[in-house]
C-alpha cells in the first residue's frame, strides 16, 4: 500500500524544515513548478492526477483551478480551507501538526498555477496549537526564501497569511469561509457567482481543503499518472486519509489507496475492529452529514462513487463506528442538535426545521413521542433537503431520514414506552 | 472615550494591517486579540475595536455574536468546554459532563460562585481519534477519563 502522509505523522520533529527537505523532497516540486513549468501545465497535471477535493464535496481540483480566469484585472486568491469541523474529521489536523511544509509548498504551487500573489489559510479558531505550528513553519519558509519576493530567484512573489476562525461549523462552507475572512458573519453566499469569479474580497478565488493542497507537491514529484493510478476507480486518484473514530479498538488517521479496500476492511484490518469484542451496529461513513449505514452495508468499496451508489457519501473521510449497544435515537438527536446549533439562520427551512427535528427527537427520547412523529420527522427533513442556500440543510436532513428508515424499531420502542432513556 | 485595549493590541494590529486588502478583514483577529486581554469581550473593548476598524459598533457586535469562541459575558478562570459530539459521545463524554456538574455543583453553561470554573458543552473539536476531548481555555485535553478530569479540576494535571 502506497502512502503519502501517514509515515510522517506522530513525530513532532517531522514538522521542521530540515526533515522536510531531507526526507520529503522538500520544496523541490515548487522549485521545478516556478522555474520550469507554465501555470497551465500544472493545472493540466492536477487534472490528469484525478484528485478530487478532500474537504467533502469531492469536486475535481484541476477543474476548479481551471475555472479561474487566466487574465484578470483584479488580484486572484488561493484560500486554504483548514476549518476542519465536520464531526469525525481530524486528518487535516495531523497534516498541519506533522507536515506543515507540505501544505505550504502546495500553497506555493497552487498560487503559481492560478496566478495568486497573496494566499490565505483559514484555520478553525480552536486549533490554537496547530495555528502556532503552522505560523512557525510559514515563518521558516519566509526565512529560507520559499515565500516572499522573488521566490527561487524568479519573478514570482507570494505571501501566505494565516487567518484564524472563531468557532462556527458553517465556515467550512467555502462562501461562508470567505465572508468570515472578510470580517463578516459566516453566512454562505448565494451562488452563482461562484468563488472562481467572485470570491475573497470580490476577486477570483480558489478554495481548497488542506489535504487537497498538501497532495499537490506529491503529484508533481511522483507524476500525475502515478498518482492517478493509486486510485482504483477512474476519475478518483490517489490515496485517502481516513479519520476513524467511535467504537473501534484503534481510532486514528489511516491512509489507503482510493478504492483499494472496503469500508469493513478499513474498520477491521486498519482500526482493529469494533472495541470490547462487540459487534458493529452501524457506521457513519463520511462525517456526521453522511447518511448512516447498517453493519451489513459496510462491504462497500472505499471511494466516492461506490458510497454515492448506496445512498451515502464519503464526505471528508470521517468514519464513526457504533457498537451493538449504541442508542441510535440518542445519537441522531445529538447529531440534529449539532445542526440546529450550527445553522446560520439565513434559510427558513434549515433555521426552523433543524430545531423542530431536534425538539421532536428530544421528546421521543424522553418518553413523550407519538407514532406520527416519525412521519413528521421525515416530512420536515424532506422539506429542508435541497431547499437551502448551502449544503448544511442536506447535511441535517440526510442523517435523520436514514436513521428513521434503518432503525425505525428503535424509535418505536421509545414511542411505545418499551424503552426509557437512561 | 477612554481606551481599554493595550498597546500590545495596537502593535499586533499594525503588523496585520498590511496583510489584508480590506480593513474589515481585521475584525476577527482584532476580536481575538481583544479577548486575550480580558478573557471575554466587554462592551468597551468591542466599541474600541469598532473605532479602530472604522465601523459602527453594531457591526462588531453582529460579528462577535455569530462565533462561539467570543465570550460576550465573563467566564471562569478555567473554561471547560467538553465536546459531546458523536465520537466523544460514543466514548462517554456525557458521563464526563455529569461528573463535572456534580463536582463543581453547577449546570452546564454556568460558572462556579468563586469564578474559577465555567462548564460548557462544545461541538466537535477535531479530536475524535483521541475522544473524549475538551478544551480548557485555549488548550486541548484528550483521551479524557474521570480521573484525568479530576486531575485537571484539582490543578494536578501536568
Amino acid at each position: 500500500m502506497n502512502t503519502l502522509f501517514v509515515q510522517h505523522f506522530g513525530n513532532d520533529e517531522n514538522r521542521k524544515l530540515s526533515y522536510y527537505t531531507a526526507q520529503m523532497m522538500g520544496y523541490q516540486a515548487a522549485r521545478r513548478a516556478i522555474l520550469e513549468m507554465k501555470p497551465e501545465q500544472i493545472i493540466e497535471d492536477v487534472k490528469k492526477s484525478s484528485i478530487r477535493g478532500r474537504g467533502g464535496a469531492g469536486f475535481p481540483t484541476g477543474m476548479k483551478w481551471g475555472f479561474l480566469p487566466k487574465e484578470s484585472a483584479k488580484p486572484k486568491y488561493l484560500v486554504c480551507n483548514a476549518d476542519e469541523s465536520e464531526p469525525g474529521t481530524f486528518k487535516d489536523r495531523d497534516i498541519i501538526r506533522y507536515t506543515p511544509h507540505l501544505l505550504i509548498e502546495g500553497m506555493i504551487i497552487g498560487s503559481y498555477a492560478i496566478g495568486c500573489t497573496h494566499a490565505y489559510i483559514y484555520i478553525r479558531g480552536e486549533y490554537t496549537r496547530e495555528a502556532k505550528i503552522l505560523q512557525e513553519a510559514i515563518d521558516e519558509a519566509y526565512k529560507n526564501g520559499f515565500l516572499g519576493k522573488g521566490i527561487f530567484n524568479s519573478s514570482f512573489n507570494l505571501d501566505v497569511t494565516l487567518h484564524r476562525g472563531a468557532g462556527a461549523y458553517i465556515c467550512g462552507e467555502e462562501t461562508a469561509l470567505l465572508n468570515s475572512l472578510e470580517g463578516k458573519r459566516g453566512e454562505p453566499r448565494v451562488k452563482p457567482p461562484f468563488p472562481a469569479l467572485v470570491g475573497a474580497f470580490s476577486c477570483p478565488t480558489a478554495v481548497n481543503n488542506v489535504e487537497t493542497i498538501a497532495t499537490v507537491p506529491h503529484i508533481l514529484n511522483r507524476g500525475a499518472e502515478w498518482y492517478a493510478k493509486l486510485g482504483r476507480i477512474e476519475k478518483s486518484g490517489g490515496t485517502r486519509l481516513m479519520s476513524v473514530s467511535g467504537h473501534v479498538k484503534n481510532p486514528g488517521v489511516y491512509e489507503v489507496e482510493a478504492g483499494s479496500i472496503t469500508l469493513r476492511q478499513l474498520i477491521e484490518d486498519h482500526a482493529g475492529g469494533c472495541w470490547k469484542d462487540k459487534k458493529i451496529k452501524a457506521v457513519i461513513p463520511g462525517g456526521s452529514s453522511a447518511p448512516v449505514l447498517t453493519a451489513d452495508e459496510i462491504d462497500v468499496v472505499l471511494d466516492i462513487e461506490p458510497f454515492q451508489k448506496i445512498g451515502t457519501m464519503m464526505g471528508s473521510g470521517a468514519v464513526m463506528v457504533c457498537d451493538e449497544d449504541t442508542d441510535m435515537v440518542q445519537l441522531i438527536w445529538r447529531i440534529t442538535k449539532f445542526y440546529a446549533h450550527e445553522s446560520c439562520g439565513q434559510c427558513t427551512p434549515c433555521r426552523e426545521g433543524c430545531h423542530w427535528m431536534e425538539a421532536i427527537l428530544h421528546r421521543i427520547l424522553h418518553g413523550a413521542g407519538a407514532e406520527k412523529d416519525l412521519d413528521m420527522l421525515l416530512d420536515i427533513a424532506n422539506n429542508i433537503g435541497g431547499k437551502t442556500l448551502c449544503a448544511l440543510g442536506d447535511a441535517a436532513a440526510g442523517p435523520v431520514i436514514s436513521f428513521v428508515k434503518k432503525f425505525r424499531t428503535e424509535f418505536e420502542s421509545y414511542i411505545r414506552g418499551q424503552k426509557k432513556y437512561a | 472615550m477612554e481606551k481599554v485595549l493595550s498597546q500590545k493590541f495596537y502593535d499586533k494590529m499594525s503588523k496585520l494591517e498590511q496583510r489584508y486588502p480590506i480593513r474589515n478583514a481585521l475584525i476577527l483577529p482584532a476580536l481575538h486579540a481583544a479577548q486575550e486581554e480580558f478573557g471575554w469581550l466587554p462592551k468597551e473593548a468591542m466599541d474600541e475595536v469598532a473605532v479602530f476598524i472604522g465601523v459602527h459598533p453594531a457591526q462588531i457586535r453582529e460579528v462577535a455574536s455569530f462565533y462561539t469562541m467570543y465570550n460576550l459575558s465573563p467566564v471562569g478562570e478555567k473554561h471547560l468546554k467538553i465536546c459531546t459530539n458523536v465520537s466523544c459521545m460514543l466514548r462517554g463524554a456525557y458521563d464526563l459532563v455529569t461528573h463535572c456538574e456534580k463536582k463543581l455543583q453547577i449546570k452546564t453553561g454556568e460558572t462556579t460562585v468563586d469564578g474559577k470554573f465555567t462548564l460548557s458543552e462544545e461541538e466537535c473539536l477535531g479530536a475524535c481519534g483521541t475522544a473524549p476531548a475538551m478544551m480548557v481555555n485555549d488548550d486541548y485535553h484528550e483521551n479524557l477519563s474521570i480521573e484525568r478530569i479530576n486531575q485537571i479540576l484539582e490543578g494536578r494535571a501536568p
